[in-house]
């Protein structure tokens, strides 16, 4: 199982928990895990993502220790027994 | 008239204020914290009045939610209540308009950022994108603004579905008639100083427009620099700024019932963005645009610096109606005699980016 660990302001869409579980294909993309996320948690994944699948601007991701702006974006690849950090950017005022 | 509920957006969440007599005012905690609410909209068509919010969070986007129970709990769908279609490209960023649809019981429009116009035919709970507006030749031309680039205003005709009329900055007025099939820019006397040409078929910043309560083809205007009125359904504009202290400004109300009556929050100049004199005036014209009064008791009149945005100013529907704005320094004000006195409803809140009062019984 792969995790995604979310920040607070996240919980109230994944009924309180501070992470989701999911099935994930060893090495698939972290764009086709947030499928996963989207396909069951639609909510929580529409703030993560935009509709027309894009990173929100101010959400950062990192697989494992890694941004993944920094390396291959949705791209990147995502451990079967990995784990996906989302937190919000430093943004506003 | 038993209560009403005022629905205040602020850049930092929605409060909600209940009053019985319009005189004092309950207000609510701060909800949907860190979401900016651009837009709110109160339902009254039904036996069950609907709040509508449309709250944007920086980091985790845009949503629009309902209450059918005055602000108690609120619900939205799980795939959200806007969304672009994919073959646009495009992501919502803002919601900047909800308005219930005065002449078709279950529909509900929304202008967005990026500019553009979606209908809901259940009452703000799924939105579709207008696609004529969106596929406009003109839209690659539409400038952004300091706010964005978005669809601010919908009017919807109350004896015709078919007529409708939309307000951008920047780009200006356009107006269907044919239900939104097809779009039309609507903006001949309408000034767009800011452009090599001022007077550009479109472009222009329009800031609000209002619909006349005894005409539906008389439409008052608060223009980037410009007051206007159409006696048309928009299709020509003329200014009716002379008896104002300055064209300038965001908000422009009608009066729901009385018309000819207009009210509006005038601001020094676009590089001068605080009240002419530095008082807090409220100005009402009844006679359309002719003369204009300036409506002070209860407001400050020395000192003050604080404006009021596009959507910051509504009335209510009672008789005799209520008149409210929220500033950009937080501050709410209401008047229950038409704007002749005002109470100050909430001092230091967030910006205040859009206010909508009604009786909900």
């Amino acid at each position: 199982m792969t995790r995604i660990v979310l920040p607070a302001a996240l919980r109230q869409y994944a009924n309180g928990a501070s992470s989701v579980e999911l099935d994930h294909v060893d090495g698939a993309s972290l764009a086709v895990l947030l499928d996963s996320l989207a396909a069951g948690h639609a909510a929580l994944a529409r703030r993560i993502r935009d509709e027309q699948g894009e990173l929100r601007r101010f959400v950062n991701v990192y697989v494992g220790a890694e941004d993944v702006r920094r390396i291959g974006g949705l791209s990147t690849p995502v451990p079967a027994d990995g784990q996906v950090l989302v937190l919000p950017s430093v943004a506003g005022g | 008239m038993t209560g009403l509920v005022m629905m205040i957006g602020t850049a930092k969440g929605l409060f909600l204020a209940r009053s019985a007599d319009r005189l004092t005012w309950r207000l609510s905690d701060l909800m949907f914290s860190m979401n900016a609410v651009y837009a709110v909209a109160i339902d009254t068509r039904a036996k069950t009045p609907r709040l509508l919010v449309a709250a944007a969070s920086e980091h985790w986007g845009p949503s629009v939610f309902h209450s059918d129970d005055l602000g108690t709990s609120w619900a939205e769908p799980e795939q959200g209540a806007i969304a672009f279609p994919a073959v646009t490209g495009a992501a919502l960023e803002r919601v900047w308009q909800l308005q219930p649809s005065p002449s078709e019981p279950d529909v509900v429009w929304a202008g967005t950022q990026p500019s553009a116009l979606f209908r809901s035919e259940d009452r703000g709970e799924h939105f579709d994108l207008v696609p004529a507006l969106w596929d406009h030749p003109h839209r690659p031309e539409w400038g952004a603004g300091f706010g964005g680039q978005a669809v601010h205003t919908v009017l919807a005709h109350p004896g015709d579905a078919a007529q409708l009329t939309v307000a951008m900055s920047t780009g200006g007025v356009y107006r269907s008639t044919d239900a939104g099939q097809s779009w039309t820019a609507s903006n001949s006397g309408v000034a767009a100083y800011f452009l090599p040409d001022p007077a550009p078929e479109f472009g222009q910043c329009v800031h609000k427009i209002a619909r006349d309560a005894g005409n539906p083809d008389r439409l008052y205007l608060q223009n980037h620099h410009g007051v206007n009125r159409s006696d048309d359904g928009g299709r020509t504009w003329t200014s009716i700024a002379d008896g104002l202290p300055t064209d300038f400004g965001f908000a422009m109300v009608a009066h729901p019932r009385r018309a000819d009556v207009a009210y509006g929050f005038p601001i020094a100049a676009d590089r001068e963005r605080v009240p002419p004199g530095h008082a807090c005036r409220v100005y009402r014209t009844e006679d359309a645009g002719a003369s204009w009064r300036a409506l002070t008791e209860g407001l400050p009149q020395r000192d003050y610096y604080d404006i009021v945005l596009r959507d910051g100013m509504c009335a209510d529907d009672a008789d005799p109606s209520g008149i409210y704005f929220g500033t950009r320094n937080g501050e709410v004000y209401a008047s229950a005699d038409e704007g002749e006195h005002w109470t100050q409803v909430a001092g230091h809140l967030p910006s205040v980016l859009s206010v909508r009062t009604a009786v909900v019984g």
